[in-house]
């Protein structure tokens, strides 16, 4: 691979899947890229920091993605995010401590007529309402313990 | 050479006719318009992002940023439709609705580019109260303060971090309304590879970066009882002081500059110059050691801020890093040791006020190895051009009517050598000027050295001294100076000496100096050249033209130092330099 910053995204993606799915582009791996490719620190976080695909943090262990499309939107997806950041204590693009959940937003997941949508990675919950949030979050976490048994 | 093709256009009415090449913007300029402007910056790339410098253009369907299109046959340009006028309004007012709404208490006040295009935009009105950004100021570094809530991310801080200095320690980070600008990760100034130069200070048209400002301490020193409070001004100060005072650039204040700080009440006014000339007799005496015993090339280490960027970026050159400390760094240091014993006080009850204009000599100043045995530094708070000019403002000093008056004994006389430090070539010409008479004995048969200056930033040449050629280079504003230390690394071409200066144009164009007036900007070759003139005046209308002549410089080595290059002359003027991490990329 060339070290030009035109494949800068590549070099660091190609980093992040060498490295490991969960844990991507800590500080001291894109300082490594950076002193590698020889190509200024503050150019590799920038470009690290501006797609949202790198993450400066690790992830949780289920990706909660609520569609907030104008569909979802008038069906109440903002009180169904609400109620996730409630029951989580987090905001959005935060892990909740026990490091199981992260919340992020999505503008249209392309299935409208399940308005409101929810993914919880690859799982699609569909026409959720705020009062159905704890039971679901609860079937993840019981599968997080099933698997640890 | 082909002729190059020329483009016939019309701009508000009026035909003209330009190079290929050329853009709206500047032909424009040519007919005396000065279309509004923001994001733009003559001697930066291009970046077309903040779009205030629209302009209508027949039969294209939408506004063009005239900085960056350029012009093409029978093309018709509008500047000023009211539709622009509108257009361009709007721009600055949104920018100005994510922007915090205190001018009045804003460091740039009265200097600021965003206030002066949004009074020139006619924006006379608040139409929206949003959300507007809200980031943390970072002001962890002793030397300048990053606040990114000012920050309207027109990205000239970035450019001239990167093409400029070649440091690219800023970038934007994150995105949309989160994007911030600062160093890899959002690090603390001093954690990243920052050299502390201050460019971005002055190329920023608002507050966004800014530097940390002493005055309240010297006042305090000022006012209390029983303290001796000396103060130092560099050689390049007395050529830009004026400016902040309505002067031409150009104009040397000196008299008037040391009456104002005797109105502000120091109690002793010394001369950085004199210290440059006692620079110049050390590296002088240094060089010759280096002639026979090596390394060569020696390079000048008077540039905090290439001494910062040295330990950071080329760690493995700091041997050929001449030992002299600074030239304000050495009169501190006469100050509190010398001076302190002449006049019979503690260093204690001495404060050592230094003004400079730049930056990095904050942190100069606050490296420990500039302390005396037990700790205390020797220059206790560093002021930069535009500190004095708002303290005698503050004050409220009639600049423009004072007297003129003399730099007071013993550290207050300096020779035309001195003089020039302050300007790009200027350390190498004093160098010269000695050395020519150490090596052959015999006075030098010419004072000035026209082929050293290098206003463009970059010279390589060969100078006669007796029987010997030396290789000489100097390069000012860091990519410059990267040219010549790669060719050190790279060992083709043998150096003798090498004159670093961080920032474009020498000290005269340091990150510390005044903000220029709307129309000119602070990285033009021609406000250089003007500072510059003002120094070489002072040099020409001196009889006393050479450091070693200096009787000020004679007077210290006999009562109080020894030789050049006695071991207490090492002791306290000379120092040493320690690679750094962050590692910079170069």
């Amino acid at each position: 691979m060339s070290t030009t910053t035109d494949n800068l995204s590549e070099v660091q993606e190609a980093a992040r899947a060498a490295l490991g799915q969960r844990i991507v582009g800590r500080i001291e791996q894109l300082d490594a890229v950076a002193q590698l490719m020889q190509i200024p620190a503050a150019k590799v976080a920038g470009v690290a920091s501006f797609y949202h695909y790198f993450r400066l943090k690790p992830r949780g262990k289920f990706l909660i993605n609520i569609c907030l499309g104008t569909a979802c939107y008038v069906k109440g997806a903002d009180r169904v995010a609400q109620r996730l950041m409630d029951e989580l204590g987090i905001s959005w693009g935060e892990t909740s401590s026990d490091g199981m959940f992260t919340l992020e937003g999505a503008r249209c997941l392309g299935t409208c007529g399940l308005a409101p949508v929810v993914m919880i990675n690859e799982e699609v919950h569909a026409s959720v309402t705020p009062d159905e949030i704890p039971v679901i979050l609860q079937k993840y976490l019981k599968q997080a313990r099933d698997e640890a048994q | 050479m082909p002729e190059k093709k020329t483009i016939s256009l019309t701009i508000d009415e009026t035909p003209i006719t330009v190079e290929e090449g050329t853009t709206i913007m500047q032909a424009a300029e040519r007919l005396g318009i000065r279309i509004p402007r923001l994001c733009y910056h003559p001697s930066l790339s291009l970046a077309g992002s903040c779009r205030v410098c629209i302009v209508e253009v027949e039969e294209m369907p939408y506004y063009m940023a005239s900085c960056s299109v350029v012009v093409w046959e029978g093309m018709v340009v509008r500047t000023s439709s009211p539709e622009i006028r509108r257009a361009r309004r709007d721009i600055v007012e949104l920018l100005l609705d994510n922007h915090p709404m205190d001018c009045q208490t804003c460091d740039r006040d009265g200097n600021c580019e965003l206030q002066n295009l949004a009074y020139a935009m006619g924006v006379r009105q608040r139409h929206f109260e949003g959300q507007r950004k809200s980031f943390p100021i970072e002001d962890s570094s002793i030397s300048l303060i990053r606040d990114p809530q000012k920050c309207i991310l027109c990205g000239r801080c970035i450019r001239v971090c990167a093409e400029i200095q070649g440091v690219y320690n800023l970038s934007q980070q994150g995105r949309g309304f989160r994007t911030v600008v600062g160093p890899a990760h959002l690090a603390k100034m001093d954690d990243s590879v920052c050299i502390q130069c201050g460019q971005c200070i002055n190329v920023c048209p608002t507050a966004a970066f800014l530097e940390k400002q002493q005055t309240s301490k010297v006042w305090k020193a000022l006012a209390k009882q029983g303290q001796h409070v000396v103060v130092q001004t560099a050689p390049s100060i007395r050529a830009a002081i004026g400016e902040g005072f309505g002067l031409p650039p150009g104009t040397p204040v000196t008299g008037k500059m040391v009456t104002a700080l005797r109105r502000l009440g120091f109690d002793a006014i010394f001369d950085t110059d004199f210290a440059a000339d006692m620079t110049i007799v050390e590296e002088a005496h240094e060089f010759l050691g280096r002639l026979k015993n090596g390394p060569l090339p020696m390079i000048t280490s008077c540039s905090p801020g290439w001494i910062s960027f040295l330990e950071k970026f080329y760690p493995e050159l700091i041997p050929h890093a001449s030992s002299c400390k600074s030239p304000m760094s050495m009169l501190s240091t006469l100050v509190k040791t010398y001076y302190a014993k002449q006049i019979g006080m503690e260093p204690e009850n001495i404060t050592m006020v230094a003004v400079m204009p730049c930056v990095a000599k904050k942190y100069e100043a606050a490296r420990p190895e500039h302390a005396l045995p037990d700790g205390t530094p020797y220059t206790d708070a560093v002021l930069t051009t535009r500190e004095l000019i708002w303290m005698i403002k503050c004050y409220g000093i009639d600049f423009d009517d004072l007297e003129d008056s003399e730099f007071d004994s013993p550290l207050g006389l300096a020779s035309g050598a001195g003089d020039i430090f302050g300007a790009t070539g200027g350390v190498m010409e004093a160098t010269l000027r000695a050395a020519s008479e150490l090596v052959t004995g015999k006075p030098a048969d010419r004072l000035e050295f026209d082929e050293v200056r290098a206003v463009e930033g970059l010279r390589e040449t060969y100078v006669a001294i007796g029987e010997q050629s030396i290789h000489v280079g100097v390069a000012n504003g860091i990519t410059n100076a990267k040219v010549l230390l790669d060719k050190v690394i790279e060992g083709k071409e043998q150096f003798h000496v090498i004159e670093v200066m961080a920032c474009p144009g020498g000290c005269i164009g340091g990150g510390g100096q005044p903000y220029p007036p709307t129309g000119i900007d602070i990285l033009d070759r021609d406000l250089l050249r003007k500072r510059a003139s003002a120094l070489y005046s002072i040099d020409t209308g001196k009889k006393l033209r050479k450091s070693y002549e200096n009787p000020a410089v004679k007077k210290v080595y006999e009562e109080f130092l020894g030789e050049p290059g006695s071991k207490k002359a090492h002791e306290l003027l000379h120092t040493h330099y320690t690679a750094r991490l962050p590692r910079g990329i170069r």
